[in-house]
């Protein structure tokens, strides 16, 4: 591995959170197939991708704009499972939105992970003017805005960047290409093969990165993010992944794409890869992925007690939080 | 909080000077304001509202930004959240509607969807109306499509001194607050502004005229042509009180239904055009409320119901509201 700063430490650590969003993500599935969750966004397949993200930023005071894609993201950003399952099933206690939001919707005032609506690329500008408030105020923060290949159709992606670009705003963009916006494959999208190209247009850098591997994204983000710091403008980057299973609990993926290709694709499951990786460098062992799956189980079964348990919102709540005052 | 004549030092402004002046006082007493938008710095605004501003604030804080509204808007939002007071100008109201995904499902909710734990305190300003040649993408009355949205404050100052008050409390306020400022208005309205700062809180009508005849409900550059056509009235005997709503959401409940209870007889003017525009909503509080003081049907005097302003003098002219219009309606409405 190379010299990145990456202590075993922090790659288990990342490993960890990367088990943990799958388990907390195959969960929700369950909850959903039992009519226990009326429906479910996974990130199954993009761990690696928005896990090493994330441990690139300084969590918590950078921005993070995610998409309904991210929940290993925010995972390990600092969400916890108790709160991912309090959303997911619309509970008050619900820090991303007290229950008013459907799931994925993330948001955390405390974490620094911005509220997001469903109209994608709208979180794109919403970077680029945390951005422009970090130049401005010279508070030595990162924003970066996901989203999936579908959603660089929209014109505020291009405008976002070409925003952030003319600025040189502290601002990253990071796409994460599964190939398909929920059934259109991407060259229905774009008659690039890359999102990443779409970064010279903008001036700016565009990178692509293999997005099942958590180390390689940890060292494209962290050099952007570097770079932000440094006060040299935005970078695009692209990590090219896949997602394992269909968009959502209401999507069928069998009708767009075969069951061959999605076993290739699952030939490079990021987890399977990671760990392989990590016990050839020494760093995991067998006793210690089955102690870890352990404390997940424990983990992800309290989360979803907890938060099954936890009161509904009260309806009087209704009008609250529509002004501050008036 | 709002100083009258005589008590303070005050000056004569129109109706422009007195937003450059405010948002140049509001820029000196917090440096978390920035204002940007399309052609703002340089060249201090197409309508030369943000003229000198680049100059004493620098390019930070006055930025001249790439043409896209629904980035200026959705910057905004960012900047917000990330701890600056954003003041974008949107070129012409019209142009608003690039941007109408970020503020009616953006800014407007924030606060809402979070729970209250984010909110966006932002202020869009935009030159709206006609009667100035811009024709269908120039002269646009856009609040109506905005005071539909809760999440969202509307204001439309009449007056220069109110263009002041409303736009001190608008970039004080913590929710999303547009602004819209009728280009007629800039250099034709004058009047004495105090230099001091004060507010004049959103949601609060004001009667500009006493009256016990008839009621004119309006808002906007219909507020001076309401009071000319009150003045004529005077000569033929009926009494028309003017109440300026001042802002469109919220609307000031009270001070609609206590000209409407005390007159009796309700006349609503917008430039907007007729179907589904404020008026219809003054109405229905009109209706629902104090139906029983009325002593005639409810009138309104509107834009017509076609898609925008045109552009040859005579059809713009046959389009808009004047001070002739309104006086012959509120005739109507007195003698019935």
């Amino acid at each position: 591995m190379s010299d990145n700063g990456l202590t075993p430490e922090i790659m288990l650590d990342m490993y960890y959170h990367m088990v943990l969003a799958r388990a907390v993500d195959d969960r929700m599935w369950i909850l959903n197939r039992q009519g226990r969750a009326p429906v479910v966004y996974t990130s199954n397949g993009h761990e690696a991708a928005q896990v090493g993200s994330a441990f690139a930023l300084n969590r918590g005071e950078d921005w993070i704009c995610p998409y309904y894609r991210d929940l290993a993201l925010v995972l390990a950003y600092g969400m916890t499972p108790r709160e991912i399952m309090l959303h997911l099933l619309g509970r008050a206690e619900d820090p991303n939105s007290g229950g008013r939001q459907m799931p994925a919707h993330w948001g955390h005032a405390k974490l620094h992970i911005l509220t997001g609506g469903s109209v994608v690329a709208t979180q794109d500008v919403h970077a680029a003017g945390l951005a422009l408030a970090s130049k401005v105020l010279k508070d030595g923060r990162v924003s970066v805005a996901y989203f999936g290949e579908g959603s660089t159709s929209q014109g505020e992606f291009h405008e976002a960047l070409n925003f952030a670009a003319v600025h040189k705003l502290p601002v990253i963009f990071f796409n994460e290409n599964n190939g398909y916006a929920i059934s259109v494959p991407s060259r229905k999208q774009m008659a690039v093969q890359d999102v990443a190209a779409r970064a010279a247009g903008y001036g700016m850098p565009g990178v692509i990165v293999d997005g099942n591997d958590p180390v390689k994204v940890y060292e494209v983000v962290k050099e952007a993010a570097d770079r932000a710091r440094r006060g040299e403008g935005p970078t695009l980057i692209e990590a090219k992944t896949y997602r394992f299973v269909p968009h959502s609990s209401d999507d069928d993926d069998r009708a767009y794409r075969s069951r061959e290709e999605v076993a290739e694709a699952k030939k490079r499951d990021p987890i399977a890869m990671f760990e392989a990786r990590l016990k050839e460098a020494g760093i995991l062992t067998d006793e210690k992925v089955k102690e870890i799956q352990k404390e997940i189980k424990d983990i992800v079964n309290d989360a979803t007690d907890y938060a099954e348990k936890a009161a509904l919102p009260d309806p009087a709540t209704l009008g609250d939080h529509v002004y501050g005052s008036l | 909080m709002i100083p009258k004549a005589g008590q303070t030092t005050m000056a004569v402004l129109s109706y422009l000077e007195a937003i450059r002046e405010t948002l140049r006082q509001e820029m000196q007493r917090d440096s978390r304001i920035i204002i940007y938008g399309e052609d703002v710095g340089v060249r201090g605004g197409v309508f030369r509202v943000t003229e000198g501003l680049q100059k004493e604030f620098g390019e930070d804080r006055v930025i001249d930004s790439p043409l896209a509204e629904a980035a200026i808007v959705g910057t905004a939002i960012g900047a917000a959240v990330n701890g600056l007071r954003p003041v974008p100008e949107i070129q012409f109201a019209d142009f608003i509607f690039p941007a109408i995904n970020q503020i009616v499902q953006e800014a407007a909710r924030i606060r809402y969807r979070s729970n209250g734990t984010f909110h966006v305190p932002l202020v869009i300003r935009a030159p709206f109306g006609g009667g100035v040649h811009g024709a269908l993408y120039h002269s646009q009355s856009v609040e109506a499509f905005f005071a539909h949205v809760p999440g969202l404050k509307v204001v439309i100052p009449a007056t220069p001194y109110d263009a002041k008050g409303l736009l001190a409390s608008a970039i004080q306020d913590e929710d999303p607050v547009l602004y819209f400022e009728h280009k007629a208005a800039y250099r034709s309205l004058k009047g004495e502004v105090p230099d001091e700062r004060y507010l004049i809180p959103i949601g609060q009508a004001d009667v500009k005229r006493q009256g016990k005849d008839i009621s004119i409900i309006t808002y906007g550059l219909m507020v001076s042509y309401a009071l000319k056509a009150a003045e004529e009235l005077e000569k033929e005997g009926i009494s028309a009180e003017v109440l300026d709503l001042r802002s469109m959401r919220p609307l000031d409940v009270e001070a609609i239904l206590e000209t409407a209870k005390k007159t009796g007889k309700v006349l609503i003017v917008h430039e907007d055009n007729l179907t589904g525009g404020i008026g219809g909503e003054v109405s229905a509080l009109i209706s629902e409320h104090a139906l029983f003081y009325l002593d005639a049907p409810i009138m309104r005097l509107a834009g017509p119901d076609v898609p925008a302003m045109p552009y040859s003098a005579p059809l713009e002219h046959a389009f808009m509201v004047t001070p002739e219009k309104i006086r012959d309606k509120a005739r109507e409405l007195a003698k019935f």
